[in-house]
């Protein structure tokens, strides 16, 4: 059996907290994803995938519970180590893409060696490197407001991929795309856990693109549901 | 480091989006800046300008005029009243050439020379069609101990021409440019009609100085119309006025004497003619008091004036701050971006920071350029070499990255601090 990524162990996620309209989002959550799967979540909206998301993802701390991202625990991290784990650890796909305007494809690829304190040269050669494994080697320079909803989303793939992270998290990656260039995306995302081996999340209400993954996990009312098996592709 | 320089390339590249924003709000630092440089170039350039002007006469020269009796002991005061007094000092109470006799006697040890000279009357030299503007001048022999005359021609004064009054005259070389067409020669020697308030007089030119443009007005002149003085003898000049004794006149006093102290021993020497005079007394100042003196009035009025534009500076911190609270606000998302990228805190508010910097620098940069280029033009405007203040430059860099830090650092810290979750999610 491989390694475990991700490893979450009875999350409860509360907000407001001690306040009389404390909220109860998750009610202990338990979850386990290794090395090389490609995952995807599913629920309807408020059913707490968002939540759950913003806890794998590192943007957020569960109220109680624990969360072992890649050997770290994150539960006790300082915001400091939560930024330098985002940085490493996790690469973000977001549905609207949120490519840096105002910067080019290559500079939006570079951006999070930048904070991750790499130097300049190896910085330019390793955003080259993933803008060729996205197909958009010719596009470097090219600002995002020249690029298509495809072509940006795959930039933004390539940029999460910048600090060969532990996973890759995706949030809706088609919701904002047609269905051909949404197909595009999902192609690629198989690829690059086929080919590089790497650990995919992807949280999406699609059942039908959820059914392509290797397996799903369905959220409702802040408790998984159910999980099954997918690979229909 | 290389996040400084990244952050500073950024800066430039969110500025460039917004040029019209960018520059609107550095308008509230550039005018401020400017106003500070361009008071303080003036100001500078005053007091340099007055301190050469008055060193010019010679630290060791000595003011010498009869002055409203008052019981402060404020010289500046008693000066300006001096010179702003309605009432036309009476024949009685001014200082007699007997008393000018005695003085030089009583110190002849201390004092190199007493020069005297009457107001300038403004008048015009005409002969055959072609005229030169002049200010008749009347002076003793002490007058060119005291200032510098450069004589090209022909010689100054001689002991006769002042004692017995004679019609001579020393004039400039612009005079005999315009008179004589240049001819030095032609000029010594010839006689020059000369009217002052419509009366005429005649003068024999027996020497001639260099005349050399010094200020911005006299170069706006063409050299045809440039007013220089004429140089007559002072017993000459009374001839004609009638007025036989002074409200000024100059004491250089000898090297190595302290003109401080010799300054209070010709008010002590004159208490004794004034004594008894209830209207007037005699004051006597050392020029190089007096530099200083106008030198602390100037910087007074500059510090003051500065702190005017000082405000008009805090203004336009404010509107720095305010655009860059528009910015994060507009900038939210991407603030999440590059939050959920890695971005720690520290990194976000130094990204502002360096924005609100970029804008206060270069506003700071543009205002002090406007500020030297308004600070001469109104320097040569009020007539005197201009002289960019180094250290107002030096202060308002300083000052305008200290406005960038303060005011930037409330932004920049509300951006650093945002929740990543909300600012991803902002719409």
């Amino acid at each position: 059996m491989s390694e475990t990524i991700i490893k979450l162990d009875n999350i409860i996620k509360k907000f407001y907290v001690g306040k009389p309209n404390e909220l109860e989002i998750l009610h202990g959550i338990s979850l386990e994803v290794k090395k090389g799967e490609f995952v995807s979540i599913v629920g309807p909206s408020g059913s707490g995938k968002s939540t759950l998301m913003n806890l794998i993802g590192v943007l957020d701390r569960p109220t109680s519970g624990t969360y072992v991202l890649d050997g770290i625990d994150i539960s006790k991290a300082q915001d400091k180590e939560l930024s330098n784990i985002r940085n490493k650890k996790i690469g973000f796909v977001f549905q609207t893409y949120n490519l840096i305007s105002r910067t080019n494809a290559i500079k939006n690829v570079e951006l999070p060696m930048l904070y991750a304190g790499i130097p300049k040269d190896e910085r330019i050669a390793k955003a080259k490197e993933l803008l060729e494994l996205v197909e958009m080697g010719d596009r470097a320079k090219h600002l995002p407001e020249e690029l298509s909803g495809g072509q940006k989303q795959r930039v933004a793939i390539a940029r999460a991929m910048a600090n060969d992270p532990a996973i890759l998290l995706a949030d809706e990656p088609t919701g904002a795309l047609d269905s051909k260039t949404g197909r595009l995306v999902m192609d690629l995302f198989h690829k690059l856990n086929k080919e590089k081996g790497i650990t995919v999340v992807l949280i999406t209400h699609s059942n039908e693109l959820a059914s392509e993954t290797g397996r799903i996990i369905t959220i409702k009312d802040g408790n998984i549901l159910s999980e099954s098996k997918g690979g229909k592709k | 480091m290389v996040m400084l320089w990244e952050n500073i390339k950024l800066a430039f590249t969110s500025l460039l989006a917004n040029k019209m924003r960018a520059l609107l709000t550095m308008l509230g630092i550039i005018i401020g800046i400017a106003s500070v440089i361009a008071i303080m170039t003036v100001g500078d350039s005053l007091i340099n300008y007055i301190s050469e002007e008055m060193n010019s006469m010679g630290a060791n020269n000595i003011m010498v005029s009869v002055q409203p009796r008052t019981d402060e002991d404020n010289m500046f005061n008693n000066m300006m009243a001096g010179a702003m007094m309605m009432d036309p000092i009476s024949e009685q109470d001014k200082i007699t050439p007997e008393m000018l006799e005695k003085l030089g006697e009583q110190y002849s040890d201390e004092i190199k020379a007493i020069t005297i000279y009457d107001d300038p009357s403004s008048g015009q030299v005409t002969q055959d069609k072609k005229y030169a503007n002049v200010y008749v001048t009347g002076i003793n022999i002490g007058y060119f101990v005291s200032t510098e005359v450069d004589m090209i021609a022909g010689s100054i004064f001689s002991q006769r021409d002042l004692e017995e009054g004679r019609p001579v005259t020393i004039v400039s070389s612009i005079v005999v440019e315009n008179i004589f067409d240049g001819d030095m020669d032609k000029a010594l020697g010839s006689t020059i009609e000369v009217s002052v308030d419509g009366r005429y007089a005649e003068y024999t030119i027996i020497g001639v100085y260099d005349y050399v443009v010094q200020d911005m007005s006299a170069m706006m002149q063409s050299r045809q119309d440039i007013t220089t003085n004429m140089y007559i003898p002072y017993r000459t000049s009374i001839n004609q006025t009638h007025n036989d004794n002074f409200t000024n006149f100059y004491v250089v006093a000898n090297n190595g004497v302290d003109s401080d102290l010799l300054a209070k021993k010709i008010e002590r020497f004159f208490e004794g003619y004034y004594r008894n005079n209830e209207d007037y007394q005699v004051g006597a100042f050392n020029m190089q008091t007096m530099v200083e003196m106008v030198g602390s009035m100037v910087g007074m009025v500059t510090t003051a004036i500065s702190i005017v534009a000082a405000i008009a500076l805090l203004v336009g911190g404010i509107g720095v701050m305010n655009i860059m609270l528009v910015s994060i606000t507009e900038r939210t998302r991407e603030i999440g971006t590059r939050k959920a990228l890695g971005a720690t805190n520290g990194s976000i508010r130094i990204q502002f920071i360096v924005e609100a910097i970029i804008i206060c620098l270069m506003g700071g940069a543009i205002g002090i350029l406007l500020g030297i280029l308004g600070g001469e033009a109104a320097a040569n405007l009020l007539g005197y070499p201009a002289t960019p203040s180094i250290s107002g430059i030096i202060t308002s860099l300083v000052f305008s990255m200290i406005i960038g830090v303060f005011f930037g650092y409330y932004p920049a810290n509300k951006a650093a601090k945002m929740n990543p979750i909300d600012a991803l999610r902002y719409e």
